[in-house]
């Protein structure tokens, strides 16, 4: 049933249409295979995301949202089923091969911000740039200075992140999910650990981004408020897609 | 805001793989990520990594020291041993009892012979042979010596010695007499001698006195009377008692082997090749070469027991050192799971975290050494300026050799990346999706 649905929320339908951004077709899960308590979690899993599209992954917990954000973000791989990034398939590439797409196509924004607590907020934002280069370029620095202001934490550039308060710190996430301007972005409960002002800051926050940079943003989020504000919801009960609406 | 310049357009964009790039432009930035999040690491834990680099610093010290410390030793012993004796000393073949046949093939030989007096003899064709001899390449120095036994008289006073007879400049080179003398001049014209401490305590004469050698017994008998030029201390008190040195010549008469030497002694330039050259000697010339070595089975034996102790002890020491540094990292890469989880969904490789950890163990492995090297040195004045013998100076001089320094912290760096292996391993393998989720 995900496979009739058109991505409506595209900004650009023409470019959409063409080769979507994401493809899962058929993906299982399933842990401790072979095992006693071999479980599946995800019973085949079919989505499309295009270009610049701001949709929400809801479900109760136990639904399999993070695994399934967890095999979109490449950093586990179904039991079977296909997953193209942009035309490409990620299933069965080596771990090289994986990191590098993952590098490439994707930015993380995690629950618990996890910024490295040893680094200052810019730097930070500046390590995706270090670990692809080893080094980073005035453009680099430049532009992770430009995103952070964008986010409004000039004065926080050099405050290391436990100086910093929640949403300033899911800020500081964000932007170093952005910097390297990845296709898409995959937030796992952005606002999950922030009061109801700061989340609205927050998400608003991401909104401003997907206008302004045209990314994709995939958000697991419990709260149906923030669902609500989003392009697409994608409904997921017991490891299957059981809805898939256009807002 | 206007950041939103900049993304190519086109169907799901994803920037081209830099795939041939990545590799060249890693070398180029001399591991720069690695290298920040290893020290930013280590930074962090400021504690661990301080009592880390301490205990490294406190392992090389030891080794560095008991290095030190031993080959000073052991260069101060052989010192002590060969500041009186050549490397090599060559005499005439032992007299030996030549059978007038020899035995038909198959036939039972049964004999008793009385093994032969080994009388005072000449080397046969000593003058030939030193040219021969200074001539290897091994050879630093040549000297001829005439050796006997005799009774040194002076008044009522008697004491048996020990006479030898050579030529002064180059005994010197042997064994270095002049620096040895602690009264009067080292001169040995006709007539003089050169005497131990001891000695002229024993007979109660001092430099300028004169003392009368005499040798055999008998018909034999031989006396000749010689003044005193310089008392040495051979570092040896018994020798100290008995050394009687003289001109060759005078020598030559007293023992009574005119024109001839008992002994050639050799010094080398390498003092552990003597073993080997000895009987290369030997089997070249008929005659009869001992090296330090055999002369000295005892010393070599326990020099060689300390050798093997030392490097046990260093072993051991190094074991610990890699021990400590592995369980730190283990701890930290566990400390760290979730930041390792986070750098590996941000794109870091494998590759890349095994080397951050690897990277953390080289960096506390020389930061350690370098402490150690200098604590090292401190432990070496000290012991200089403290431990000091009943005369009041050092016992003997340790030094810590600049290219041990730097060996013995080469190894430790390499021990830190060595310690570091099991550890960045686990890290490497860390499953990110778990990681962030702890």
């Amino acid at each position: 049933m995900a496979e009739d649905s058109t991505p409506p929320a595209a900004a650009d339908p023409a470019a959409a249409a063409a080769v979507p951004l994401l493809q899962l077709r058929g993906i299982h899960k399933s842990y401790n295979l072979g095992l006693p308590n071999e479980a599946e979690v995800l019973h085949g899993i079919d989505l499309d995301l295009a270009e610049a599209e701001f949709v929400a992954l809801i479900g109760p917990s136990g639904s399999g949202k993070s695994t399934l954000l967890n095999i979109i973000g490449l950093l586990e791989s179904p039991s079977a089923g296909s997953y193209r990034i942009g035309g490409q398939e990620a299933v069965g590439l080596d771990d090289a091969a994986t990191t590098r797409l993952r590098g490439q196509a994707l930015g993380f924004v995690f629950q618990f911000h996890h910024l490295l607590p040893a680094f200052s907020a810019l730097e930070n934002v500046t390590l995706p740039a270090l670990m692809r280069e080893g080094h980073v370029s005035e453009t680099q620095l430049a532009r992770a200075e430009e995103v952070l202001a964008a986010m409004g934490l000039q004065q926080a550039m050099n405050k290391r992140p436990g100086e910093l308060s929640g949403g300033m710190q899911q800020r500081v996430a964000i932007a170093r999910a952005l910097v390297l301007r990845p296709p898409l972005v995959l937030a796992d409960e952005p606002t999950g650990n922030l009061d109801t002002s700061t989340s609205e800051e927050v998400f608003a926050l991401m909104r401003r981004m997907h206008a302004e940079l045209r990314t994709s943003f995939l958000i697991v989020t419990h709260d149906p408020r923030l669902a609500q504000q989003c392009d697409r919801i994608v409904e997921l009960v017991d490891g299957r897609i059981v809805g898939d609406r256009p807002l | 805001m206007n950041i939103s310049q900049a993304r190519p357009a086109g169907p799901a964009a994803i920037p081209p793989a830099p795939e041939a790039e990545t590799g060249s432009r890693w070398r180029l930035g001399m591991l720069g990520f690695e290298r920040r999040v290893a020290l930013r690491f280590l930074r962090e834990g400021r504690m661990q990594t301080l009592l880390i680099i301490v205990g490294v610093a406190a392992g090389v010290a030891v080794v560095a020291y008991i290095s030190a410390l031993i080959s000073g030793l052991q260069r101060n012993t052989l010192d002590k041993t060969l500041g009186a004796q050549a490397h090599i000393t060559i005499s005439a073949p032992d007299n030996a009892v030549a059978p007038a046949l020899p035995a038909a093939p198959g036939a039972t030989v049964l004999v008793q012979t009385q093994p032969r007096t080994q009388s005072a003899r000449t080397l046969v064709n000593w003058q030939a042979l030193m040219p021969l001899l200074q001539a290897m390449p091994e050879v630093a120095a040549v000297s001829p010596m005439v050796s006997g036994a005799g009774l040194a008289l002076r008044g009522q006073a008697q004491r048996s010695i020990a006479l030898a007879g050579v030529d002064l400049d180059r005994y010197d080179r042997i064994i270095n007499l002049r620096s040895k003398v602690v009264a009067g001049q080292a001169r040995l014209a006709a007539g003089e001698a050169i005497i131990g401490r001891e000695l002229a305590s024993d007979l109660g004469v001092q430099v300028g006195d004169r003392m009368t050698i005499s040798t055999g017994t008998g018909a034999a008998a031989n006396s000749d009377s010689v003044r005193i030029t310089a008392l040495v201390d051979l570092g040896v008190r018994e020798l100290n008692r008995r050394t009687v040195l003289v001109p060759l010549r005078t020598a030559q008469s007293l023992v009574g082997l005119p024109g001839g030497a008992t002994q050639i002694d050799l010094a080398l330039l390498d003092i552990w090749q003597a073993d080997q050259l000895a009987p290369r000697l030997a089997q070249r010339w008929q005659i009869k070469a001992e090296s330090w070595q055999q002369t000295n089975a005892s010393l070599v034996s326990a020099l060689n027991a300390q050798s093997v102790s030392t490097t046990l002890i260093r072993v051991v020491v190094m074991v610990v050192v890699v021990l400590g540094i592995a369980s730190v990292l283990v701890v930290s890469v566990v400390q760290k799971r979730r930041e390792i989880g986070i750098l590996r969904a941000m794109g870091a490789t494998r590759g890349q975290v095994l080397r951050i950890f690897l990277l953390q163990g080289a960096v506390v492995g020389a930061v350690g050494s370098a402490l150690g090297v200098v604590l090292a040195v401190v432990l070496i004045f000290l012991f200089t300026t403290f431990v000091r013998g009943s005369d009041g100076l050092p016992l003997f001089a340790i030094t810590l050799a600049p290219d041990l320094a730097l060996r013995i912290a080469a190894l430790a760096t390499a021990c830190g990346v060595l310690a570091a292996v099991v550890p960045a391993r686990s890290a490497a393998k860390l499953d990110p999706a778990q990681a962030i989720r702890m």
